[in-house]
């Protein structure tokens, strides 16, 4: 996010590049937001237009609109490019509503939930 | 102000201050691994993030924060991550990466040896 000197300009890892496209960004929370870059600096602090968020479960998925983000850059995990010619996502997943997202996800918490539960029900046995 | 020709700058650097770009031989404190990665600009890499996602791809710049952009890459494990299907080119901070995996032949090992050493007593 800087030139070295004069002759590094060429090289630079900046998201110069990037702007106005549309992007994914991954956040360290696991969260996967979607906009078009309007602007950054050198934390990598980011705006999006148009931002909404792709809500994963499984093969479902739902976007859910945001609209103007302004995201702190140590948050950032990573900043892709989306290839407009291809698709987004694989073709086996299906575009849910909000609501079915949510209540798939609640699912899969549960499921983790008792997954560590049952696990830790386990642990007196003395297995491994 | 430092100048240009010192071989130590101070340890406060800000993006303002134009860096000295080091040659070949000659590795600063502080900027030994920038340096490093720059020469393996072009490289297939794969890049594990500190999420466990790892990415290979064609290293196509680095800065002095190790942010690192690699072209046309390919997700390892692509099925766990869906989302990253359409994604051709990809910044990813410095901050968030845990290693990044090298061509065997992808460094002189001798030069970077000496690099160290050098910085080990100098610094």
């Amino acid at each position: 996010m800087s030139w070295s000197g004069p002759e590094d300009v060429l090289l630079s890892t900046s998201l110069a590049s990037y702007l106005d496209k549309k992007l994914l960004v991954l956040l360290r929370d696991g969260r996967k937001l979607l906009g078009i870059l309007r602007s950054f600096d050198q934390f990598a602090n980011v705006v999006l237009e148009g931002a909404c968020e792709r809500v994963i479960v499984g093969d479902l998925y739902c976007d859910i609109p945001l609209g103007l983000y302004v995201i702190r850059g140590e948050n950032v995990v990573l900043i892709g490019e989306l290839d407009l010619e291809r698709e987004e996502l694989p073709a086996h997943m299906i575009c849910v509503s909000a609501a079915e997202i949510q209540r798939a996800q609640k699912a899969e918490r549960d499921a983790t939930d008792l997954k560590g539960s049952m696990r830790k029900r386990m642990e007196f046995l003395d297995l491994d | 102000m430092p100048s240009a020709a010192a071989p130590r700058r101070s340890a406060f650097s800000s993006p303002s201050h134009p860096c000295p770009s080091p040659s070949l031989s000659i590795y600063f404190a502080k900027m030994l691994f920038f340096s490093y990665f720059k020469e393996l600009v072009g490289k297939e890499v794969t890049v594990e993030l500190k999420n466990d996602l790892a990415i290979r791809g064609t290293l196509h710049s680095v800065d002095q924060y190790l942010n690192i952009k690699l072209e046309n890459i390919r997700v390892v494990d692509q099925d766990k991550y869906p989302h990253m299907l359409s994604v051709r080119n990809c910044f990813i901070r410095g901050s968030v990466v845990r290693y990044v995996q090298l061509p065997p032949d992808g460094v002189d090992i001798d030069i970077l040896h000496d690099a160290t050493r050098r910085e080990a007593r100098g610094g």
